[in-house]
């Protein structure tokens, strides 16, 4: 398959910019932190996403859905990487809509899809239990009552779960933290009675939470998937999640090289514009050459995603790896080039940087991916 | 039937009944390639067949006009010919500097009686070309040559010294950049001329590398007698053709951080000589992560290669990225072979010895750093990003 866009893919991309842009630059985010946002994002702006389609991008056409598949939202992903944009997207419309589409049952997906692709329910997915994505580690458990659950621990890092109308928690049905088997996934509506949701403040001004499970009730039909069986769905919801994330970060690549760049050909020292300097136009040559190295992953990760390649999870791998080095290069080298004002708030370039380093931890970080493709090629 | 089909079917069936059998092997040694020239010597009867019939039709340049004895093919029959070599496993019948430049150059800029000179013998493999580029005082900085041709009104006399001429010794013409007005800025006094590698004064001397014997030689000029017939484009209009010619040579340098499929991968070269898996994982678990990264990045250079190409095909390529695949391409080959010598560990640095391979990895490993030198250093390429495609430079 080429590794390039067809029509449809570019025109969703180049409206996606266009809006984006327009309607929720990186100033929105520098607001929604400043005002302290109670939702932490702009809901006016989510509304419209909503009407662009963006919710149903991977929910399929039974459901209400456009089923454009992962190259489309890729596209999408990384130009609201470009801008910073705040928004349940991810979580909602790219977790939690794969997660229900692949393993829900018939009832679920009538239930939750149309509401997801409709804007009407927000959803967040919670996976870990500490600040390193090690999916294994699981000590919330799950016991089985009367024809229902049991839910007692608690969660980390929830991504969006303070705004969630509903959360898909990993929780373990049998064996102990750190077993591969015996995790389940389950639905919670967050009003559910001993469902506490306290929100954090990271570093990048989005949304995350901690989420507290004490003797939540659940009915049987809360189970998402098979019991005991959840590592293989954790599995595959970590590969959508490493991509799109790449996609976001390619995006932010592009855009902190860009601004630098484009500053380069404007501040001058020593009566000449730095850009003219050899020494730093050879570090700005490199970032172009990593660039160019981290969009090949990004879309033929994408392209995976689409035709369920068997080298999925080593492809996810090799995207989230790369793409994190070169973001981590990039956003580095963006502020030094900048000088003493890339260090100042005033400047955009930091959140860029801040946003970067919570993205690259979520799902695994580079190190965290590098181990993994040595490992599923068998040394 | 379309005429596609059609040409393909006839192709088929014309490759099945002509291509040898031994030139259906895979490549091994140096000789397995054809290069041609008056001093080619076979390596069996095969190979001059495969090369005579494939010359007839043109097949050796099959997208050159059939005028000059190219195969006249279009795009789409090319691809047709390079899938069907491919499907029987066709060894490429000529491989030579004539093909992959100077050939296009001259049928890009030569005049008629050049290009009725020379491109039929390039298509026959008639006459092995060598390239007169660099100087011993100007390799990075080419267009500073200084090796001069006078104008002595019926020939031009050449008088300078070329460097890091490949197989110099073996070649029987050389394409050579020569210094036509000393007065010019120095982009705009360069011309492009042709001589026999025969003529009195053209003399030649291998050079030694850190790696051991090299096909590189330095080549001597003095008094040469060049035909005024033998100019490639106009006179002083020697860089353009230059840079049109070192465009062909970045990609094809670049093209070596390309792994083979066949070939044995890092980590598996590390399971088998440095210490092997201790549960599942590379014992030596630092060497594994070196190894990872690294593996990461070819398969994102591979990648890259592969976009860039469809995103020609599709037209909708941003260009000038030549450069960008030479200096990648190059860093992650020199990287492949550091990690390699060290798994090895000292047999990896073996000199001699039938045990080891007469010291092939040590060699291959020293050769490896010039390839972020020859074609454009890793310098330059960065130069070249930042100028041509970011707009860096200006004073402002």
């Amino acid at each position: 398959m080429a590794l390039v866009l067809n029509e449809e893919q570019n025109m969703l991309k180049e409206s996606a910019q266009g809006f984006l842009s327009e309607h929720a630059p990186v100033a929105q985010l520098r607001q929604l932190r400043d005002e302290r946002s109670e939702l932490g994002y702009d809901k006016a702006t989510w509304q419209q996403m909503v009407e662009l389609g963006w919710t149903g991008v991977l929910v399929p056409e039974a459901h209400g859905g456009l089923a454009f598949g992962h190259v489309g939202m890729g596209q999408v992903m990384e130009e609201n990487g470009r801008t910073l944009t705040a928004s349940p997207l991810l979580s909602t419309a790219v977790l939690a809509a794969s997660a229900i589409n692949t393993a829900g049952s018939e009832a679920q997906k009538k239930a939750l899809l149309p509401a997801i692709v409709d804007g009407s329910l927000l959803l967040a997915v919670a996976l870990d239990e500490g600040p390193k994505y090690r999916p294994a580690l699981v000590s919330t458990t799950a016991t089985a009552s009367g024809s229902g659950y049991v839910l007692n621990g608690e969660k980390q890092f929830v991504c969006d779960g303070h705004i969630a109308d509903k959360i898909i928690v990993s929780a373990r049905t049998s064996g102990d933290a750190g077993d591969e088997q015996g995790i389940s996934l389950f639905i919670i509506d967050s009003a559910t009675p001993g469902v506490e949701i306290e929100r954090v403040y990271l570093a990048d001004s989005r949304n995350s939470s901690m989420l507290r499970l004490k003797n939540v009730e659940l009915g049987a039909d809360a189970l998402l998937g098979e019991k005991n069986k959840g590592a293989s769905l954790i599995t595959y919801l970590a590969n959508i999640a490493n991509v799109h994330l790449s996609a976001e970060l390619l995006g932010m690549s592009q855009e902190v090289f860009e601004r630098t760049v484009q500053y380069m050909k404007e501040r001058s020292q020593y009566g000449a514009l730095i850009g003219s300097y050899q020494g730093l136009q050879h570090r700005a040559a490199h970032m172009f050459s990593e660039i160019e190295l981290a969009k090949s992953v990004v879309i033929k990760a994408l392209q995976a995603l689409d035709n369920n390649d068997p080298q999925l999870s080593l492809l996810a791998s090799v995207c989230k790896a790369k793409v994190s080095e070169v973001v981590t290069l990039v956003t580095n080298e963006g502020v030094q080039l900048h000088g003493g004002i890339g260090m100042t708030d005033e400047l955009d370039i930091g959140f860029f940087m801040k946003r970067a380093r919570v993205a690259e931890q979520q799902f695994g970080d580079r190190r965290y991916h590098v181990q993994r493709f040595a490992s599923l090629q068998n040394y | 039937m379309s005429d596609l089909e059609q040409f393909r079917a006839q192709t088929r069936e014309w490759l099945d009944a002509n291509c040898p059998p031994s030139q259906r092997l895979p490549v091994m040694e140096f000789d397995d390639k054809c290069w041609g020239g008056t001093k080619w010597r076979f390596v069996n009867e095969e190979q001059k067949i495969w090369l005579d019939v494939m010359a007839e039709r043109g097949w050796t340049a099959p997208d050159w006009p059939a005028e000059y004895g190219g195969g006249g093919l279009n795009k789409e029959e090319c691809k047709i010919l390079r899938e069907e070599m491919y499907r029987i496993d066709a060894r490429p019948p000529l491989f030579s500097m004539g093909l992959s430049m100077i050939g296009p150059a001259l049928l890009q800029y030569g005049s008629e009686e050049l290009k009725r000179q020379h491109i039929p013998n390039i298509v026959k493999g008639k006459i092995w070309w060598c390239q007169g580029y660099s100087e011993p005082n100007f390799g990075s900085d080419l267009a500073g040559l200084q090796t001069r041709c006078e104008d002595k009104d019926d020939h031009f006399l050449v008088n300078g010294q070329k460097v890091w001429t490949s197989y110099a010794e073996r070649a029987d013409w050389m394409f050579c950049l020569v210094r036509t007005d000393p007065d010019a800025v120095k982009h705009a006094g360069i011309s492009l001329v042709l001589f026999d590698m025969t003529t009195p004064g053209v003399s030649t001397s291998p050079i030694k590398l850190i790696s051991g014997n090299s096909p590189f030689c330095e080549t001597f000029l003095d008094n040469v007698r060049v035909e005024k017939d033998q100019l490639v484009g106009n006179i002083n209009q020697g860089w353009e053709l230059a840079s049109y010619l070192l465009t062909h040579e970045r990609a094809m340098i670049g093209n070596m951080g390309h792994t083979a499929a066949s070939e044995k991968s890092l980590h598996q070269h590390a399971i088998d000589v440095a210490g092997g898996l201790e549960n599942g994982q590379l014992a030596d678990t630092a060497l594994r992560t070196e190894i990872a990264q690294w593996e990461i990045d070819i398969l994102a250079f591979e990648l890259t290669q592969e976009r860039i190409d469809d995103e020609t095909k599709a037209g909708t390529g941003t260009g000038a990225t030549s450069s960008m695949l030479k200096y990648a391409g190059t860093e992650l080959n020199k990287q492949r072979f550091e990690l390699l010598t060290d798994i090895h560990g000292q047999a990896g640095l073996a000199w001699e010895g039938e045990a080891f391979d007469n010291g092939l990895l040590a060699s291959q490993w020293l050769r490896t750093k010039g390839n972020t030198i020859e074609g454009g250093t890793s310098e330059i390429q960065l130069n070249i990003i930042s100028k041509r495609i970011l707009g860096l430079g200006q004073k402002g």
